[in-house]
């Protein structure tokens, strides 16, 4: 608990100060949205529509769509921060689209407790996008525990890709 | 339901059942004809298990005339019985079952008069005898013998009439009768599992709600597999299922009503509810629900109404498992930093971690028989099913394999269920079980792979 806590708390004093001090975009962030990603109509020539799935996943890049976590953590770093900096861009040039988030836990849990697990992952995304402007009451939250693995197998490369909380697109 | 009433009524006063009859025309009605029974040899389970399995002949049931009630011979009947008679004593892990195929099958008149010196000279201890005759009225009567072949006297005596479709119910009464009788325990075979059902690849596994009797018979799916089903547990009268459905993309406690085929919410609630279990009586609900990413345990009565939430911790409080007289309930939480187990009175009351020692300890089951709460301990990478009292104390771990996880008890408290998983990108999830003692694991027949089971009580 000890541990936890104070992780978590780490978490929040960097939230705090994330919002403070407009933390710079790291290098992994995709380009500016290029048409595509943006509410400016149709007509991109991309066949894309603004706003859905596939206009989120192009805007946010590769695995922009999630954040990952540590064995038994749910805190918020810096790696994650950065990634639902530029989801909550994304978010607020789409202000109509409401979005789920599904919280997900590796095989190395039993299976109740992984829900649980789940739900504070997708809490703590939802929370830091909240800090950043997004109307909460856009994002749904889901937990799939250890259900829904994204990598399939028994490795610590696959637990690692399977603590996660992705942001999905249901619709406006 | 029909095999229920007629067990509760007695029956047996047919004209068909003459020895049964003969004791039972001026009697009250009884399930069982209870008789002067002489002491038989009596095995003892407490310890571990004995490699010296008491050799029982199983005949099959002999028939007064080959009829054909809806479908089935009374023939074919009388040693499909006898199979699942002899299936379940072999596999109680106590018994070495001979039969039906490879010995003499009896005829009626020998039901009563079994031909003793040429069951002992096969080397049987005990030998089981019975009947399937035709009630008269579209039923089965079924009676069931157990003797002692050095004594030659009776040990068990049973009769069932029944609905033709509820044989294997008659023969998982006869073995429970003559598992009771030999060992001292209370009986366990005719009772019924509820678990989920898998198929497809981990990354998308289909998860359906199914039920099955306690050998594997009789095997039933219930959801269609279309939302993801989860941690299915039998109300105490079968009548039901609580389980958790992924229905319309939440997280929601159902209550599946078996006969009706239809389900209910347990709370209406836009929180994600999870983790249910009945109390012991049937009429309260415990279930564990996410607020704002915050885990805490609630009972509500089976029938709605404003639940009562029992824990408030900042960590997760989830899962629960009453104590058999009602009075307790045992959980897991995180609070201390790792899951561990803690006992509660049931308004929540008395909160007392009582797991310690390595690993972490998840999904406690309080034992029917009250003496012993079974539980997964994580540790190493790995999970194993133990048992430990409830204050904590005389852990036994009874497993050991890659990952073992949610042990759920047989009716007697004597033998535990669980599923196992296998690792890697082929990893299966099937069930198994294992005796109290740690030995006589097997796993059970299931049409696909299985996880999650949910073992209730004894069928009335």
């Amino acid at each position: 608990m000890t541990i936890r806590k104070s992780t978590a708390m780490i978490a929040a004093i960097t939230m705090l100060a994330v919002g403070a001090c407009a933390k710079k975009a790291p290098d992994t962030l995709p380009p500016a949205p290029e048409g595509t990603g943006t509410d400016t109509g149709a007509g991109t020539g991309t066949g894309v529509v603004p706003g859905s799935q596939e206009d989120f996943l192009a805007s946010v890049g590769a695995m922009g769509d999630r954040v990952f976590f540590d064995y038994d953590q749910y805190n918020v770093d810096a790696q994650d921060q950065a990634t639902l900096q530029t989801q909550s861009q994304w978010l607020q040039r789409n202000p109509a689209v409401r979005v789920t988030l599904e919280g997900h836990a590796d095989e190395r849990g039993t299976r109740d407790y992984n829900i649980a697990l789940g739900e504070r992952r997708a809490n703590a995304a939802k929370n830091y996008l909240a800090s950043l402007g997004v109307d909460p009451s856009r994002i749904q939250v889901i937990s799939y525990g250890k259900e829904r693995p994204a990598e399939i197998g028994s490795t610590e490369e696959a637990y690692a890709k399977n603590r996660r909380a992705v942001t999905v697109v249901i619709g406006r | 339901m029909t095999l229920v009433r007629y067990l509760m009524a007695g029956v047996l006063a047919t004209a068909s059942l003459p020895a049964i009859a003969q004791d039972q025309s001026t009697a009250q009605p009884q399930p069982t004809i209870q008789l002067p029974q002489p002491e038989g040899p009596r095995e003892s389970i407490t310890g571990t298990l004995s490699n010296e399995r008491t050799v029982i002949a199983i005949p099959a049931l002999a028939t007064s005339s080959v009829q054909n009630v809806a479908g089935l011979r009374t023939d074919s009947l009388g040693r499909q019985i006898a199979e699942v008679i002899a299936a379940d004593l072999e596999r109680s892990g106590l018994y070495d079952p001979m039969g039906p195929s490879g010995i003499p099958a009896i005829s009626r008149a020998e039901v009563q008069a079994p031909r003793f010196a040429e069951w002992q000279a096969r080397n049987a201890e005990n030998v089981v005898h019975g009947f399937v005759d035709a009630s008269g009225t579209g039923g089965l009567v079924v009676g069931c013998y157990l003797y002692d072949t050095a004594l030659g006297s009776e040990l068990v005596r049973k009769g069932f009439e029944i609905q033709p479709g509820d044989w294997r119910r008659a023969a998982h009464k006869c073995a429970d009768a003559i598992y009771s009788r030999l060992s001292g325990e209370a009986p366990f075979f005719d009772s019924r599992v509820a678990y989920i059902a898998e198929t497809g690849p981990k990354g998308n596994r289909i998860k359906r709600l199914a039920m099955m009797d306690s050998d594997g018979g009789n095997h039933r799916f219930i959801t269609n597999g279309q939302a993801l089903a989860i941690s299915p547990r039998f109300s105490p009268d079968y009548k039901k299922i609580v389980y958790v459905s992924y229905l319309n993309n939440r997280v929601r406690v159902f209550i599946y009503d078996v006969a009706a085929g239809s389900q209910k919410l347990v709370t209406e609630s836009s929180n994600a509810t999870f983790a249910p279990r009945w109390s012991p009586d049937g009429t309260q609900i415990l279930y564990s629900m996410a607020v704002n990413g915050n885990t805490d345990i609630y009972r509500i009565s089976a029938n709605g109404g404003t639940p009562v939430r029992l824990t408030n911790t900042p960590g997760i409080d989830v899962g629960g498992s009453f104590s058999p007289d009602g009075k307790k309930i045992v959980f897991e939480s995180d609070r201390s930093g790792g899951q561990q187990i803690y006992t509660m009175n049931i308004d929540g009351s008395n909160q007392q971690r009582i797991s310690f020692g390595g690993g972490r300890a998840a999904t406690p089951e309080w034992s029917p028989r009250g003496d012993l709460i079974a539980f997964t301990r994580m540790g190493g990478g790995e999970f194993r099913v133990g048992v430990m009292t409830p204050s904590g104390g005389g852990v036994r771990m009874l497993t050991n394999s890659w990952q073992d996880e949610a042990p759920t008890w047989s009716p007697n408290g004597r033998v535990i269920q669980f599923f196992r998983t296998t690792p890697g990108r082929e990893g299966k999830s099937s069930l198994w079980q294992v005796d109290l003692t740690g030995v006589n694991m097997r796993r059970l027949p299931t049409p696909q792979d299985g996880s999650d089971p949910s073992w209730g009580p004894v069928l009335p």
